[in-house]
């Protein structure tokens, strides 16, 4: 088996899920002929036909509400919003109308539909195409958040938020698209929607991030083992509905706790993870809860992107301030 | 059954590809043929600067960038067509356009080279910035063209949208504006073929992208983006219609995107090269520089004179460009708020701490 990487897993999801489900298509914008921009669709049209693989009209109004439409008559789409910063235009079919489908007719539509959004900075990508908007869909009843990190979470994610029998926004972290590759089995495994994962076990503290930031906060791990320092890695891949357990039962054990995400401090994901160990885990804190996030500004253009997300060096000393409690 | 209404679309073309005009009554600005050379030597200048930005990118020192490759004789026309006071509301490749009206090179790069500066740019202060979020500008335009009419100025807004963005909802909600309040503005469709890897027939079954203001109430054309006497022409009565509270125009041009969409973009993956290959004997230049030659206005030894001229002057944006220094770290949080609150300045402080650590 060949080991592929997270954009990889992605298509061989989608593959696998249409191959096996005959109501499962994919729309979007360049999503056929092209592939997609970042390739994640690359090849579907050739084997599905264009029946099934929809290159829609430049217009994510028209996504967002044709996706709306075909899922609550039988279809099971997966729509693509070609960059997070391009998704503003579905929030009102999103909110309005897939999150509380279900809800506001009393089960009789439902809206099975998964939107992917390729997400957040790092790639020194033009204007609008690096938001890390994840926790203005955290805040939305009715909406399952996702955010793999890694190629096996994000094929078994995906196909369980293709099955998932409510809207998923399914957040695909570019930055890490290609960095490493991985053997996933295409085995149509499907993992569950509402764990996080726990990478690395540890003693000291525990450190919790989602998507690209994954990357930085593995690293910042080796670099605490080499000083002795422990430190529990936990994945929070699917952000809504929330584990909370695991992490709660991480920083029992830990007494620290270190959130490390890419968007803007306030009211990001974060602040209600700290919420929570605020109301459940305080006294097992030794230390304040710590954060290491985006600043409250929009991300910079790229010549000042790289100062605004996380790095292994500020998560590093967000660590020590937490150890030196 | 009597009929309730009927529409035609003219289209509209003076210098064909092979560089003849084609025996049409010339519009006004065109009598004047050095008129026409002028907006010539305005084509090659942007032309040289596409190419200059394209080899930046390629080696480094620029990031994605859209090249206007093949719209010259559209975004020049355009931008030449209006008064200072008009506002502009470009999406992101309409460069000429721009430079007719003030912005440098420099800043374009700027943009490009990830420094927010490049929108801050030289030229008309009440133009709008590079619209990526596809089509809201059209909206934005109308807002301001009613803010003209609600004040009494006589001043125009004019946007640009592609084929690809003319399917936006925002593109029909500004055409449905523009009508409903008789509005002073003008939708420059420029129909490129191309939205990234949808073809323009993808995109609505509609015969002309120019129809779509119909619906609206709008004075609609179809004009050929590749012929800058049609372009200037098809501007200058819209500019006067709009001018004068006659109402908006859209007006699509047919030109070709003869590069890729961005730099990011491969579209050998999607078109064929005999469709490239074709457009190119259609585009904006060479029949302009073949017409302008057989009229005596213009030789080969002035146009390699001209473009060695070009070639200077754009390298003197590009050390400009490069030579600017990134912006400071607090440079992410000055322009965030008129006042700024406590809560962001302390982050302020912290982020300029964390620098100098």
């Amino acid at each position: 088996m060949a080991a592929i990487t997270l954009i990889e897993a992605i298509t061989q999801a989608l593959a696998y899920e249409m191959k096996h489900d005959e109501n499962v298509i994919v729309l979007g914008e360049d999503v056929g002929v092209n592939g997609g921009v970042f390739r994640a669709t690359a090849g579907l049209q050739q084997i599905f036909g264009d029946q099934r693989v929809l290159d829609t009209p430049l217009d994510e109004t028209t996504i967002a509400g044709l996706t709306v439409g075909l899922a609550t008559q039988g279809m099971k789409p997966v729509a693509e919003a070609q960059f997070d910063g391009f998704m503003y235009p579905m929030v009102d079919h999103i909110i309005c109308h897939a999150a509380r489908m279900r809800y506001r007719t009393r089960g009789r539509l439902t809206c099975p539909m998964v939107l992917r959004v390729p997400w957040g900075g790092g790639i020194r990508a033009p204007e609008h195409h690096s938001e890390a908007n994840e926790s203005i869909f955290t805040n939305v009843p009715g909406l399952r958040v996702v955010m793999p990190s890694s190629p096996q979470r994000a094929y078994g994610l995906l196909l369980a938020a293709i099955r998932d029998p409510d809207p998923v926004i399914f957040f695909e972290p570019k930055r890490i698209y290609r960095q490493y590759k991985e053997e996933v089995p295409d085995d149509g495994e499907a993992l569950p929607l509402d764990v996080c994962f726990v990478l690395r076990d540890g003693s000291d503290v525990t450190l919790v991030s989602w998507g690209s930031q994954i990357k930085e906060t593995l690293e910042t791990a080796d670099a605490l083992a080499k000083e002795g320092i422990s430190a529990e890695v936990i994945d929070v891949a699917c952000l809504k509905p929330l584990d909370f357990d695991t992490i709660l039962e991480s920083v029992k054990k830990t007494g620290r706790c270190v959130i490390v995400h890419e968007a803007a401090k306030t009211a990001g994901f974060g602040a209600e993870i700290a919420a929570r160990l605020a109301e459940e885990a305080l006294y097992d804190l030794h230390a304040p809860v710590e954060r290491v996030t985006g600043y409250d500004t929009h991300i910079p253009l790229f010549r000042l992107e790289m100062k605004y997300l996380p790095s292994v060096e500020k998560i590093l000393a967000a660590v020590k301030r937490a150890l030196s409690v | 059954m009597p009929i309730v209404a009927n529409f035609e679309i003219e289209y509209q073309q003076y210098l064909g590809p092979d560089g003849r005009l084609n025996g049409e009554d010339l519009p006004e600005f065109a009598k004047d043929r050095k008129n026409i050379l002028e907006l010539f030597k305005h084509m090659l200048y942007v032309r040289s600067f596409d190419t200059k930005a394209v080899a930046l990118q390629r080696t480094g020192k620029l990031g994605t960038y859209a090249s206007c490759l093949g719209h010259e004789a559209t975004h020049i026309g355009i931008g030449s067509a209006m008064h200072y006071d008009d506002v502009f509301a470009p999406s992101y490749r309409e460069y000429g356009a721009q430079f007719m009206r003030g912005v440098k090179p420099r800043d374009v790069l700027m943009y490009w080279g990830g420094d927010e500066r490049g929108n801050n740019f030289s030229g008309p202060p009440h133009d709008y910035a590079w619209c990526v979020p596809i089509a809201t500008q059209c909206l934005h335009a109308a807002g301001a063209a009613l803010s003209f009419k609600l004040r009494g100025e006589p001043r125009v807004a004019v946007c640009c949208v592609g084929d690809g963005g003319s399917s936006k909802t925002d593109t029909y909600a500004a055409i449905n504006s523009a009508g409903a309040y008789t509005l002073p503005f003008i939708l420059c469709i420029i129909n490129n073929g191309w939205a990234i890897s949808v073809p323009r027939k993808a995109q609505t079954g509609a015969k002309t992208l120019a129809q779509k203001g119909i619906a609206g109430g709008l004075h609609c054309v179809q004009v050929d983006g590749n012929d800058i006497i049609a372009v200037r022409g098809a501007m200058d009565h819209a500019l006067k219609l709009a001018r004068n509270g006659h109402g908006g125009s859209v007006i699509e041009f047919v030109t070709y995107r003869l590069a890729d969409h961005t730099t990011a973009d491969d579209a050998r993956r999607y078109r064929d090269d005999a469709e490239v290959k074709a457009a190119w004997e259609r585009e904006p230049i060479s029949r302009l520089r073949t017409y302008l030659i057989n009229e005596k206005l213009w030789s080969e030894t002035e146009e390699a004179a001209w473009k060695e001229e070009c070639g200077r002057l754009v390298d003197i944006e590009v050390n400009a460009y490069l030579e600017t220094k990134v912006q400071p770290v607090e440079a992410m949080f000055d322009y965030l708020y008129g006042d700024m609150p406590a809560d962001v300045l302390a982050q302020r402080a912290d982020a300029i701490a964390w620098e100098k650590r």
